[in-house]
């Protein structure tokens, strides 16, 4: 996993065999490209694990099953 | 499972140890997500601008990294666990037999194998539950 050194957030989303600089190619992969029967859109995500802070890409989940859950916000009710 | 959010690292940090190990031995067991600038709810289609935050969207990846199924609901109302058990149980048996599972399938029940001969004679093998719509 990708060291977090608590400075920089890391790249969001991850267009297709995508190398490098993520941020300028931003506007391009903001387009919703999630529908059933589709690729999932790869992403890199700063995440808490384990007691501890690493950069997550979903990518690197290959070959097992995802549930990947969204919501709206920590200290929220439901 | 990974969980997201618009939430920083460092709010879901805070958030495990002052809530979330109080409602669970250890805490949640997965990596928690931070979408602070929403541009990975918006790829999904669960962020909403206006607000600020993502929705409650649910998407079940399979080992090939397509999505299989998803959900998305308003923020009042919360998800149902067993059926997304349900759900990743039926893509699991589907997925090692070739079968296809019929609604409310659960293991352990019939499942059908498509073929010209079946078409219009499902009845025969398989019926709607007794007592439920």
């Amino acid at each position: 996993m990708p060291e977090d050194g608590c400075v920089q957030t890391a790249r969001g989303p991850v267009s297709q065999g995508d190398g490098a600089d993520v941020r300028e190619s931003h506007e391009e992969v903001s387009r919703v490209s999630a529908r059933v029967g589709g690729k999932a859109p790869d992403f890199e995500a700063s995440a808490f694990f384990a007691g501890g802070f690493q950069n997550v890409r979903l990518s690197d989940y290959l070959g097992r099953w995802v549930v990947l859950c969204f919501y709206p916000g920590d200290f929220t009710f439901v | 499972m990974l969980s997201v959010s618009t939430d920083s690292r460092f709010v879901h940090k805070i958030w495990q140890a002052e809530e979330l190990e109080r409602m669970i031995p250890g805490g949640v067991p997965f990596p928690m997500l931070s979408d602070q600038s929403g541009a990975i709810g918006q790829i999904y289609g669960v962020y909403d601008p206006a607000a600020g935050v993502d929705l409650r969207g649910r998407f079940l990846i399979d080992p090939d990294g397509v999505i299989q199924a998803m959900e998305v609901l308003t923020p009042p109302v919360g998800r149902n666990v067993e059926e997304l058990i349900r759900q990743l149980q039926a893509f699991q048996h589907v997925r090692a037999t070739g079968d296809v599972t019929p609604s409310g399938w659960r293991p352990g029940e019939t499942a059908l194998h498509p073929s010209p001969g079946l078409a219009g004679q499902v009845w025969q093998v398989w019926k709607p539950k007794q007592g439920k719509a």
